[in-house]
């Protein structure tokens, strides 16, 4: 009996507490929901944002098919598929005997893995785990995962430089913007695919490392930075503007042992792991474009010097003339052994490639191949305002937040940020490069203004909540409200921009999918044209071509084509070829122009010299398809001239003009490229009402229709007349 | 029942070349074969495709004491290794209500056979007694037996071709009388063996009459003639059958396909392709047709480096035609390898027998029209954690058992293997796979999915909650 009634009394002592411990657990769960629920949404966001990128970039999957698209992302797919077949080390050790024959190409050594490696290393985890997928498949979706995975950096970038409301912005934009989506569509299997993932990468992790001062931060920065370096020639740009920014802060004094730790810690081991890559190997030690970062490397030990010097010294008066001293010494010592350097060879000069970024028109006057890309030329507005669209002038107000608000990390953004955009400037393909930067930018633009008019939005929201926040901010919001008090349209005018804001951005988003759909999405290799009854009309004569090649040709046959179409040809058609994208032998490539601009006969001693089998040559006259090889023609006579003076560009011209029609300069009548490309074209009507052999690229009636070919003959035609093989014939008897 | 319906309208066929009413040789079988002889023999040769059908008719008489229950053929050595497919039916009941039983065909050594002729065996239903005698109708098919000649040809050219056999029946029997007659595709014959009495009218070249010939006689033949017909043929043919028990069949065949005529010679000329199609190509082929069952679905066909859109798919409730053609037309010697897949619903094709065991009963052979396969492979991927496989297949094929992993897979899937050689669309007849499959395995694959899901939600709640700082900050 004596038992229960304890019990009951601990029982009704209990009753009475939990009321109250109630009220406070309910405070404290609200705390927390608000908490909880304002982590969920940001990371509800953040996921739907990484499947917004991902899902985008497969426009090009639904319009055509799951495949590689353009040029250099079929050697990639080449080489991945090699690497997972034989092996890493086989792949590293790899002499590739089919492209730029007779020479070969030692690939291991001539190309950045880390593409190549990340998609094996993701089909072996798939396949591990035991999804039977096809290499094909991962290759072609690795961009767009690889653009899925740039959005949560940005989103940590965004919230590193400003809040993470900037930060989702900044995440959102980067997801969808044409500026990367060009070159992250399902099937661009390109460098720059994961390339633009890792530079942003390491910059965060290189501003984390700045802002904290962690050795951790700064290490994964170094690691960051070795994955770009693996991935993609574009490393040159972190290498330099990272130096630039310590300087930057350096001279504006806001030297910190944080910065010496990052700077250090990320240089030094960046360096040593990125000199594991083959193919850059001692550059950064050795060459000009490098020198930069090494430079700003030996000033930080000074600065640590000087700073440690003047810790010891309490004379000013002693310490401005040993600086004085010191910086004279440094800076000569500097200066004599880079001229040493540069003198005995040992630092390489900047090579073409650097000097045409800093000079636009270097590359026009010194380096045709180099100027004959497309995406090497400068941009054009159109092309900046097509793929930034309101980017482009919320650039600038982003660019005056963080300049209100000035930080280490503000300050890199700027920087990436303008130096960026002045390479994008210089050339097309830049402008990726310029995009995350843009993005930020944007982002912070954005979220600073919302953030601002949606406070002025709700003032009685924000007097009730000055109670309880902190001291500074009830001052704040006191004196908002007074503000708000005074000037009642405020509000409305506030929530106008808001919908101007709102309407800005769907428009943006609007603009990004029309642009994906329609611009970014085709594969280049198959084309797609509107029929005359509004039907889809499909040329897939490249496909047909290189097929032809692979089924039907002996397995050592070479094709002679222009480098454009190489890797295509080694990768789909499995043949031998000459020349190919991988432009390092200027010659090898000008003996192909040449030939290609040469007569017949003499083009004929040209080929037996490189036993050439099958020449292949792009023809659009029939389909009206105009990036053909005729149109392309006056690039190879220009590299080949550039090698051989035997080749003159005015031989080809009539008073400075190009033309294949009766017109025509003879010698440009005569020679392989058009004979190839017009054998018996004369023969066949294209276009109804016009005479036969009227070219619907060029839109004339063709100069020479009685094309007889001695050396030649023709081995395949596609159906489209896009893609023409010829054989070339053994050498005659002599008796 | 599917194989003797099919088997019924080939008997069908027979009956309608072979209409006319002739005596026959009979052949005794079983001790000596000079106890039957052939009373009447007449051989009708198709050449006008390049898988070529011979019907031949043999009116067989027993003339010994002993009741014989087996008539051989004998074919020459040279025509055993192009030799897809013999078969033998008797006819049975009167002239309206005519039908044909098969009969039980098998190779056989015959030591004393002259030259190394290869001797095949008929089993009779009934044996025939002294002085009776019986009609058998004999298809046999051949593949790879015209020679082009000239081997190469320009675009120009219609292709020529070699047929060489023998104007008499080679068999082990006296054949009283006997009869041959060939099919050309066209009016177009070169030249042909002349042997006594042989007559050529339009298509049909006929040799014979002859009569009284003794056993193993021969007499060569060689006749050149124009055949433009395609001559697809499939060099390998991989065909994977896979079993999903949540409703699918997939389907995944890999051709290797060839032109096997006479060799493409010298300039491939579009403008002449395109302008001039009755001139020139002629003996090239583009499209090529493949019957698949009905009722399929997600059919897709490609090749390694992609898809090939020129493919049309036209369904009805009885059959459905997929039209495809390579990416380039195929002129002689020209290869094309693709890839065609496609989905067919579970139930048309998967019974459960009598004694609980499920069988797959699906079509041996090459869907493509009219073209020889040189190797089929045929791989019944079997679902998980099924036991106990075991083929009927109505005809002799090779097999053997492998282990396949595809997605989710953790002990693999039994593969039943069968390969043949040398396959015309004579053998599209079903064939049956048994085996043993516990429903439960169905559900391991989602159930691992779903216990993956957890897993990882377990583990970031868990992530979230756990604190491993050292000090509170």
């Amino acid at each position: 009996m004596a038992g229960p009634k304890p019990e009951a009394v601990v029982n009704g002592g209990a009753r009475q507490q939990p009321s109250d411990l109630l009220k406070k657990t309910v405070g404290v769960k609200l705390k927390l929901k608000t908490k909880q629920q304002e982590l969920l949404i940001r990371v509800s966001i953040l996921f739907l944002v990484y499947v917004l990128a991902f899902i985008t970039r497969l426009f090009s999957v639904l319009r055509y098919e799951s495949m590689i698209h353009e040029f250099d992302p079929y050697f990639n797919y080449r080489t991945t598929l090699f690497l997972t077949q034989k092996g890493f080390y086989e792949f590293w050790n790899w002499f590739d005997s089919e492209s730029w024959y007779p020479l070969g190409r030692i690939i291991g050594g001539t190309l950045y893995p880390g593409l190549m490696v990340t998609a094996a290393i993701i089909y072996w985890g798939l396949r591990f785990l035991r999804f039977a997928v096809h290499i094909r498949e991962v290759c072609v979706l690795t961009a767009p995962f690889f653009a899925s995975n740039t959005t949560l950096v940005a989103y940590f970038f965004g919230k590193e430089i400003w809040d993470s409301g900037a930060g989702l912005v900044a995440a959102a934009l980067i997801a969808i913007c044409p500026g990367y989506i060009s070159r992250s569509v399902a099937g661009s299997y390109d460098n720059e695919g994961v390339a633009i993932f890792a530079l942003l990468l390491t910059f965060y992790l290189f501003v984390k490392a700045v802002n904290t001062g962690s050795l951790a931060w700064a290490l994964a920065s170094a690691f960051g930075y070795f994955y770009m370096v693996s991935a993609w020639g574009g490393y040159v740009f972190i290498i330099n503007l990272i130096p630039l920014y310590v300087l930057v802060l350096l001279v504006t004094g806001r030297y910190s042992m944080r910065l010496y730790v990052a700077y250090n810690c990320m240089y030094v081991l960046g360096m040593l792991l990125a000199m594991q890559i083959r193919f850059v190997g001692f550059q950064h030690v050795q060459s000009g474009e490098h020198m930069a970062a090494m430079g700003v490397f030996f000033l930080i030990q000074v600065f640590y010097f000087l700073d440690w010097v003047k810790y010891l010294l309490s004379d000013t008066k002693l310490f401005q003339a040993f600086l004085r001293i010191t910086v004279t010494l440094a800076v000569g010592v500097g200066s004599i052994a880079l001229g040493v350097g540069m003198a005995s060879g040992y630092i390489s000069p900047w090579t073409g490639r650097f000097y045409s970024l800093l000079d636009p028109t270097y590359a026009k006057d010194h380096i045709p191949i180099i100027a004959s890309v497309s995406e090497h030329q400068p941009t054009a507005w159109s092309s900046f305002m097509f793929d930034f669209h309101i980017l482009l002038f919320l650039f600038p107000a982003g660019l005056y937040f963080c300049f209100k608000r000035l930080s280490d990390a503000t300050i890199f953004i700027v920087m990436y940020g303008l130096t960026s955009m002045y390479f994008a400037g210089v050339m097309v393909r830049l402008i990726l490069v310029a995009t995350p930067a843009v993005c930020l930018i944007s982002a912070i633009a954005v979220s600073a203004t919302i953030k601002n008019l949606t406070q002025l939005v709700r003032p009685n929201h924000k007097v009730s909540q000055t109670g309880s926040s902190k001291g500074t901010g009830s001052v704040k919001g006191s004196s908002k409200v007074t503000i708000d008090q005074s000037q009642p349209f405020q509000r409305n005018g506030a929530i106008v921009l808001l919908f101007g804001a709102f309407y800005l951005l769907s428009r943006y988003a609007t603009h990004c999918t029309w642009v994906t759909s329609e611009a970014y999405s085709s594969p280049s290799i198959v084309l797609a044209a509107r029929g005359a009854h509004g039907n889809r009309v499909i040329f897939d004569d490249y496909r047909e071509a290189y097929f032809w090649l692979r089924q039907n040709t002996p397995p050592d046959a070479k094709v002679m084509s222009w480098w454009d179409y190489g890797y295509q040809i080694t990768a789909m058609g499995n043949r031998t070829v000459i020349v190919d994208n991988n432009t390092w032998n200027n010659t090898h490539i000008a003996t192909v122009g040449r030939a290609m601009s040469s007569y017949e006969d003499e083009a004929y001693e040209i080929m037996q010299s490189l036993d050439v089998d099958y020449v292949l040559v792009v023809f659009g006259g029939v389909t009206g398809y105009s990036s053909d090889d005729i149109n392309k023609f006056l690039w190879m006579v220009r590299i080949g001239g550039g090698v051989f003076p035997v080749i003159k560009e005015p031989d080809y011209l009539v008073n400075g003009e190009y033309r294949v029609d009766k017109g025509a300069a003879p010698k440009m009548l005569n020679c392989l490229m058009y004979k190839l490309s017009y054998y018996r074209f004369g023969e066949l009507t294209t276009e109804y009402g016009k005479p036969p052999g009227y070219d619907r690229a060029r839109g004339v009636e063709i100069g020479n229709k009685d094309i007889k070919l001695e050396h030649l003959e023709e081995a395949f035609t596609t159906s489209n007349w896009i893609v023409r093989i010829y054989k070339v014939k053994p050498p005659n008897n002599r008796w | 029942m599917a194989a003797e319906l099919r088997i019924g309208i080939t008997a069908l066929m027979l009956a309608l070349v072979l209409s006319i009413s002739s005596q026959f040789l009979l052949v005794t079988a079983s001790s000596s074969p000079q106890d039957l002889q052939i009373l009447n023999a007449e051989r009708r040769i198709d050449l006008t495709s390049h898988i070529i059908r011979v019907f031949l008719t043999l009116k067989i008489e027993n003339t010994g004491e002993a009741p014989a229950a087996e008539v051989l053929l004998a074919f020459p050595p040279t025509e055993v290794d192009r030799l897809a497919l013999v078969k033998a039916l008797v006819p049975a009941g009167k002239q309206k209500k005519k039908t044909y039983l098969p009969l039980d065909v098998k190779p056989t050594e015959l030591p004393n056979a002259p030259n190394g002729a290869k001797i095949f065996i008929i089993t009779l239903h009934n044996p025939l007694s002294k002085g009776e005698t019986a009609t058998l109708e004999v298809l046999y098919v051949l593949t790879h037996s015209l020679e082009p000649f000239p081997a190469e040809i320009s675009q120009s050219e219609s292709q020529l071709v070699y047929y060489r056999d023998s104007a008499l029946i080679l068999s082990p029997y006296y054949i009283k009388q006997q009869t041959t007659f060939l099919k050309t595709p066209s009016n177009k014959v070169e030249s042909f063996t002349r042997v006594e009495s042989t007559n050529r009218a339009g298509t049909d070249l006929k040799y014979g009459p002859y009569s009284d010939r003794a056993p193993y006689s021969f007499s060569p033949i060689i006749v050149h003639f124009e055949n433009n017909n395609p001559f697809a043929v499939v060099e390998e043919l991989v065909r994977e059958v896979e079993i999903s028990h949540w409703g699918s069949l997939q389907i995944t065949e890999h051709y290797k396909l060839v032109h096997a005529g006479a060799r493409h010679k010298g300039v491939f000329s579009r403008v002449e392709y395109q302008s001039r199609p009755s001139f020139s190509g002629v003996s090239s082929f583009k499209n090529l047709l493949a019957r698949l069952p009905p009722r399929v679905h997600s059919v897709y066909y490609r090749d390694e480096i992609g898809n090939i859109s020129s493919s049309h798919l036209r369904t009805d409730y009885q059959k459905s035609e997929l039209e495809i053609e390579p990416r380039y037309p195929l002129f002689g010697g020209w290869k094309a390898t693709f890839v065609i897949g496609y989905v067919l619903p579970l139930q048309d094709f998967l019974f459960e027998s009598p004694d609980g065991r499920r069988y797959l009963n699906f079509t041996f052979g090459c869907p493509l029209a009219d073209t020889v396969v040189d190797k089929l492979t045929i791989k019944v991927v079997l679902p998980e954690g099924s036991k106990d496989p075991s083929v009927v297949t109505p005809f002799p094929v090779e097999q053997r058992l492998e282990t396949k992993y595809s997605y989710l897979d953790v002990v693999g899937r039994t593969v039943a293997v069968l390969e043949k050689k040398n396959i015309v669309p004579e053998h599209n007849s079903p064939f049956q796979v048994y085996y043993n499959f516990n429903p439960m395995f169905m559900l391991a694959e989602p159930l691992m999915l779903a216990i993956a899901f957890f897993l990882c939600f377990v583990a970031s709640v868990a992530y979230i909650h756990v604190d491993l700082s050292l000090r509170k900050s």
